[in-house]
């Protein structure tokens, strides 16, 4: 029989956990139900037992209420200095979190998981600090109440009427590596408390009082003890999947919850968090933004991100779909993600609007096929009088003006009418009117528009005349029929119109991050799409934008692009690091530094985060609504995968220079012992051959050394200079010294110094006359003629003319130098002003840098060089020289007499 | 070639590289020269005003102190010619012992024949009084000014120069063979006010060269050292 084999994913992810764990430090939290069962006490106990075994324990923070026993044992024990914080004029001592991380203690006890930070720290709860401390390998005991754990306050809260407002989400208990619970039975706690031995701060004793009664403590305990054995129960599974234990499997269940709408979306997440946990299940909050979304306001809006964000501190994935049914979009996305439960709101809408609009609880069922579909107690709120939702003023009060002026048209339009149509006929009219009204002004003018025309038709055109009195009862049928109907078009006209209105939102957003990418797609360079980025993010969100990126030191600094009038408040000089270091985002809005005006975005690349992307809106709320947050999250990725492109290309970029320099310097090596050696082997064999007495050497033979020593020695001289003035070239180090000059006189003194080298060659030099003055540095042209003119000598055969002239031509001056050498062969123009580059290595007596030094040269002038080979036989270099714009003066002689009479 | 005098003319080395040293020890007296050798400014200046040389060989790398120090020190109580033997790139400093009252510089590495000649230029003019008592008819080659007359001659053909052209022919007849600095140029010919003016030389020269010159490209008179100045040839 084959044996039973573990399920390979979770094996994995079990690796996985513990390849994460190993560098993370573990957390025990000490559990209890209530305060006083010894939670502190327990904790300090088992960290004199840690210290025993020489383990290097600190007292981040604990508190004793000042009782003698727990003194007792926090005196034996390190402890770190508190943070101080002024704060309203008083004094606060408070947990030092920066002071932890460098200390870095093996073990830190810290007291109260779910205390809140005093204003201004890092965090704003304990319970992240504690993150923190894990994310940087530092083992973290801590205690913690049943009553503060997220999914079990509401419980709480209805067991004991007290509501804590201090919580700490699940998934911190669910990720410790070890949960003690430390129990108390209720009648010993009431004796402690009778004996003073817990500690209550004297103005809330009544309320305590009241909280520690016997009922309370029995429910509370018993919830604590269920919560830890879960816990085992899930440690159990762990085990028994590693081992492959037979036994049933519970399928993987996924549960989504639907959180649409307003303040019973908390009671729903704790609803679905508690069946997930209880099934082990994964689960997912979902939020559906309709049409209808673009008319709530900012305040139902920000509930809805926050019941998201309460579902993503208890551990669910959060998910924003867009789609006018809501029913559809839900079934759609739960199919797509194998979504075994649905969980919505029970709806408080009247049957009869049920029957007229359809419910989104009945679409769901009938269209749900093998999910469950749990139908949770109701969204409160959503149920308003129908004429009370229809008057309710969605539009601004001048679109109501026009409506009442529309109906009014329509009036007088039916009394011109009247004598020659029908009264059904002027109903039309109206209904007419109606659809203008709802198609351009929507739901609220198009429904007092209805009420209107009824009104109008009932005054004007229904006997008795002017008077809303009606002489014959059937028309009350007509003018209910007429109501339904104007109002039933009003809606559907209104609905459509705002679908319009909401495709047309979606567009634009879609056209600005098109823009964005296409405009990403064409930049290079990471300053260069740091600044497209911000532009496009700036326009589209109406906020001040700055970008943060990283050193080589992985040390992130402000991007100064474009001026997108980003103040960087120095206190929130740290956030950019922080989110940069944990991948998380800060700032405003979120759980980090929530007292910041600026929200702290992270731009992770595939490999990890490449800068920090930071936006402060005068409006904060407007950018932090779901779709804007979730449209910048969008804006983010696509800026940080551009980013990340640049700087993997940059990377590559560097790999290849580097290998390149190498190369470079090997080839140096070689080429320069070399080209030193042969001169210098030249001049020692020559000088000792003088030097020697033994055998004299004839007058002509000592006149033959000496001559060679002298030429090599000026070879060596020439070397040595190419290699300086290239060094000094490649280090950036050539300063040009500009200064006016006249080409002929710089060609003249270069003519001169090559003189003796050129002696075979016939040289002429021919300039056009008044060639404009160069601003050059005349010393660095003067070493390119020379270096021209000595490669034209050593290529061309002996006796061979040169020729060096210039001429002007669209703004700059062009400088040749002509010989009747082989040429360069096709293909190797552009090779040889490379460095090192020689065409025949074996036969020249030089480095192969003369002509890189030419390059060098005047493309550090703004010229540009170049060679071509001549039909026939010989080279033309050639190199040019920009002319500056303004030419310098010279005052004309007030005596020009004579110069007329040459 | 031996020098034109008949006695020894003594030479101050102020060099602190021993090979450059022992180059010169034993390439000098042949010539007619007798060197005297100081390995350091301080040392230098001492033998200076003790020996009172007929010419100093400068190194502008001292151990103990700046080459132009020296030359400025030396200038506050002497005109004696000064030779400055400078490494290469240096023109900035060129131009400022130029301009402190240098005679001449050759770069390192030199010939012996270079240096004999720069030295036969210096001491040429030392020896002769300065301003108008130059004689009235100059010669160089091809070339001849008659100071006398305002008369500038080219192979026997008289050349018509602008009154600027002449002052600064003329101002390089002054010092012939010697290198003029732009400043000192700009200072004689154009005045105090001018002497920022370094393009107007330019000007100048390239008309200048045009009239008195065979081909301007390649002058055999009027001579470049560039980034320093310029210097009529005299042999």
């Amino acid at each position: 029989m084959e044996p039973q084999r573990p399920d390979p994913d979770a094996l994995l992810r079990r690796v996985q956990a513990e390849e994460a764990d190993q560098v993370r430090g573990k957390l025990k939290v000490f559990f209890g139900a209530t305060a006083g069962v010894g939670k502190t006490y327990a904790m300090l106990q088992a960290a004199h037992e840690q210290r025993r075994d020489g383990i290097d324990v600190m007292i981040g923070w604990v508190e004793t209420h000042g009782r003698a026993e727990t003194e007792a044992l926090v005196h034996g024990l390190p402890a770190l200095t508190p943070r101080e914080v002024v704060y309203g004029g008083s004094r606060l001592r408070d947990f030092d979190l920066d002071a932890a991380l460098s200390r870095r203690p093996q073990l830190l006890l810290m007291d109260e998981l779910a205390h809140t930070n005093a204003p201004g720290s890092r965090h704003p709860k304990r319970w992240q600090d504690v993150r923190e401390l894990l994310q940087a390998g530092i083992h973290v005991y801590t205690t913690v109440n049943v009553q503060h754990i997220e999914s079990l306050n509401d419980a709480v809260a209805q067991i004991t009427g007290i509501r804590v407002s201090e919580t700490v989400p699940d998934s911190i208990l669910e990720q410790a590596d070890d949960v003690e619970l430390v129990d108390l039975p209720p009648d010993d706690l009431l004796q402690r408390l009778k004996d003073g031995k817990v500690y209550m701060p004297e103005q809330a004793q009544h309320a305590l009082k009241h909280f520690f009664r016997k009922g309370n403590l029995i429910a509370l305990r018993e919830m604590a003890l269920r919560r830890t054995a879960e816990r085992v129960d899930q440690q159990m599974e762990v085990y028994r999947r590693d081992h492959a234990v037979v036994g049933t499997w519970p399928a993987a269940e996924t549960i989504l919850v639907c959180v649409n709408l307003k303040s019973r979306g908390p009671m729903l997440v704790r609803a679905a968090r508690k069946m997930a946990t209880g099934l082990h299940a994964r689960w997912i909050a979902v939020y559906v933004q309709t049409s209808k979304h673009l008319r709530l306001t900012e305040h139902e809006r920000s509930q809805g991100v926050d019941t998201l964000r309460l579902a993503e501190r208890m551990g669910a994935e959060t998910v924003t779909l867009t789609g006018d049914d809501v029913s559809a979009q839900l079934l759609a996305y739960a199919r797509s993600r194998n979504v075994t439960k649905i969980i919505v709101g029970k709806p408080l809408r009247s049957r009869w609007k049920e029957w007229l609009f359809g419910s989104v609880v009945d679409d769901l069922v009938r269209g749900s096929g093998d999910i469950d579909i749990y139908v949770m107690t109701g969204e409160a709120g959503a149920g308003k009088p129908l004429v009370k939702g229809l008057l309710q003023r969605t539009s601004e009060r001048r679109n109501y003006g026009y409506a009442s002026a529309v109906v009014g048209a329509c009036t007088a339009l039916s009394v011109v009418m009247s004598p020659y149509f029908g009264q059904a006929n002027l109903i039309m009219v109206y209904l007419f009117g109606v659809v203008v009204i709802a198609t351009r002004w929507g739901r609220g003018p198009s429904a007092l528009a209805s009420l209107m025309s009824v009104a109008a038709f009932d005054f004007f055109f229904i006997p008795p005349y002017y008077s809303f009195a009606v002489s014959d009862v059937q028309y009350l049928l007509t003018f209910a029929v007429m109501l339904v109907v104007a109002l039933l078009i009003s809606r559907l006209a209104a609905h459509k119109s705002q679908q319009a209105e909401a495709a047309l939102i979606r567009e634009k957003r879609t056209a600005a991050l098109y823009a964005m990418s296409r405009e990403l797609i064409t930049q290079r360079g990471v300053d260069k799409l740091a600044s497209v980025a911000s532009r496009h993010i700036h326009d589209v969100f109406h906020c001040q934008v700055a970008v943060f990126l990283p050193d080589r030191e992985r040390r992130v600094h402000l991007h100064r692009g474009e001026a997108l009038h980003f103040e960087l408040d120095p206190k929130e000089a740290g956030i950019s690091q922080w989110v940069f270091d944990h991948k998380e985002s800060a700032g405003h809005g979120t759980n980090t530094l929530s007292g910041s005006d600026s929200l702290y975005l992270p731009l992770l690349g595939s490999h990890g985060a490449v800068g920090v992307l930071a936006v402060r809106s005068s409006r904060p709320a407007e950018l932090l609504a779901p779709e804007q947050l979730h449209l910048l999250e969008t804006f983010a990725n696509q800026m940080a995968l551009a980013l990340e492109r640049a700087r993997l290309a940059e990377e590559t970029q560097e790999a290849h220079v580097q290998m390149e320099t190498e190369r470079m310097r090997n080839a140096v090596l070689s080429s320069v012992s070399h080209d030193l050696r042969t001169p210098l082997a030249t001049i020692v064999g020559a000088s000792s051959a003088l030097l020697t007495t033994t055998r004299p050497l004839s007058t002509e033979s000592q006149q033959e050394l000496v001559r060679s020593i002298s030429d090599e020695a000026g070879r060596l001289d020439r070397l040595l200079k190419n290699l300086l003035d290239m060094t000094r070239l490649e280090a950036g180090a050539m300063q040009l010294r500009k200064e006016w000059h006249a080409l002929e006189e710089v060609a003249g003194t270069a003519l001169a110094r090559v003189r003796s080298r050129l002696a075979t060659h016939p040289v002429s030099a021919s300039f056009p006359e008044h060639l404009p003055l160069l601003h050059v540095d005349g010393v660095l042209i003067e070493q390119v003629l020379i270096n021209l003119l000595e490669n034209a000598a050593k290529y061309s055969p002996p006796a061979s003319p040169i020729d060096v002239t210039a001429s002007v031509k669209d703004g700059v001056i062009v400088t040749e130098v002509l010989d009747r050498g082989p040429g360069i062969p096709p293909g190797e123009e552009r090779r040889i002003f490379e460095k090192f580059y020689q065409l025949h290595p074996d036969r020249e007596g030089g480095v192969g840098l003369g002509l890189t030094i030419c390059r060098g040269i005047i493309e550090a002038h703004g010229g540009r060089i170049w060679v071509e080979s001549r039909a026939g036989s010989g080279s033309r270099f050639r190199f040019t020289l920009p002319i500056e714009e303004k030419q310098p003066t010279v005052e004309p002689e007030a005596n020009e007499r004579d110069r007329a009479a040459t | 070639m031996p020098s034109a005098t008949t006695h020894d003319v003594t030479v101050l080395l102020i060099e602190d590289e021993a090979e450059i040293r022992r180059f010169l020890r034993t390439t000098l007296p042949p010539y007619g020269y007798r060197l005297y050798e100081a390995t350091s400014g301080g040392d230098g200046l001492a033998q200076a005003s003790a020996r009172n040389p007929d010419i100093i060989l400068l190194d502008l790398g001292l151990p103990d102190m700046n080459g132009t120090t020296v030359i400025e020190k030396i200038r506050a109580w002497s005109t004696l010619p000064i030779i400055v033997l400078s490494a290469r790139d240096q023109e900035q400093v060129k131009v400022q012992a130029f301009d402190l009252g240098a005679d001449d510089y050759v770069t390192k590495p030199f010939g012996v024949e270079e240096l004999l000649a720069r030295m036969r230029a210096a001491l040429r003019h030392a020896n002769r009084p300065m301003g108008d008592a130059v004689e009235p008819v100059c010669t160089f080659g091809d070339l001849s000014v008659d100071l006398g007359r305002r008369q500038v001659f080219v192979s026997g053909t008289e050349v018509h120069l602008t009154p600027i052209e002449y002052k600064l022919l003329t101002t390089l007849v002054r010092y012939a063979g010697k290198v003029v600095t732009h400043r000192q140029l700009l200072k004689d010919v154009w005045g105090p006010l001018h002497i920022e003016e370094g393009h107007y030389v330019r000007v100048y020269m390239r008309q200048l060269r045009n009239k008195i010159e065979a081909d301007p490209a390649q002058p055999r008179h009027l001579v470049t050292e560039l980034g320093v100045g310029y210097r009529l040839r005299t042999e």
